[in-house]
């Protein structure tokens, strides 16, 4: 089911407060979150944000398709190796 | 014999059913086409009229993306997913079930046939 439309998109409002002060000075950085449910907005395609995983910040750098996805769509959570004796061609 | 947005011939059949052989039509739309165009939804579609076809047909093609048009469509949506890297993307590449399903047991849709593996302990 999709969020109710009367409170908007969630989006992380440290991240946000981040990302506009960075947008007003010019500077890039990598931010660091944890804001993994946080919403893409707009502003953010250009910057890249080191997104946790779990166990480590995982860099997505911003693009303008990704605006309306979700931060922790881009930072996978599991490792998948393989199964036992499946090799790889 | 109709034809109705490329290349579909359904015949003999209720016109709220004929119309689903369409890629993009379902039982919904089909009666939502027929309604617009004042045809009963239970007339076969060899008892229309020619202009009763035409007007299907002129609906069809201006309000409703069937066929070709929509696949490609389809197929658009799925490559971005691919292309930006999310984890549904991933999962359509990977070719697992993409909303979540478990796939511990089960999930041969999108994982296709079984592969038995030789050995394998019990």
């Amino acid at each position: 089911m999709s969020r109710s439309l009367k409170k908007g998109p969630y989006i992380h409002y440290k991240l946000e407060r981040k990302i506009s002060e960075m947008n007003e000075s010019g500077k890039k950085s990598v931010i660091k979150t944890w804001a993994r449910a946080s919403m893409i907005a707009p502003e953010f395609v250009g910057h890249t944000i080191a997104v946790h995983n779990g166990n480590k910040f995982i860099p997505v750098y911003i693009t303008e398709n990704m605006v309306g996805h979700k931060l922790g769509e881009f930072a996978p959570t599991r490792t998948f190796r393989g199964h036992a004796g499946s090799k790889k061609k | 014999m109709a034809r109705i947005a490329g290349v579909d011939i359904p015949t003999h059949k209720r016109g709220e059913v004929a119309l689903t052989y369409i890629y993009g039509i379902g039982r919904s739309t089909a009666g939502k086409v027929l309604d617009k165009a004042g045809v009963s939804r239970d007339t076969k579609v060899k008892d229309w009229s020619d202009e009763q076809l035409t007007k299907i047909r002129e609906i069809i093609s201006s309000s409703v993306t069937t066929e070709g048009e929509l696949r490609s469509q389809v197929q658009l949506n799925i490559k971005r997913l691919m292309d930006i890297g999310c984890y549904r993307g991933i999962r359509h590449r990977i070719g697992l079930p993409v909303n979540g399903q478990s796939t511990k047991n089960n999930a041969r849709t999108r994982k296709g046939k079984k592969k038995t593996v030789a050995n394998k302990k019990k």
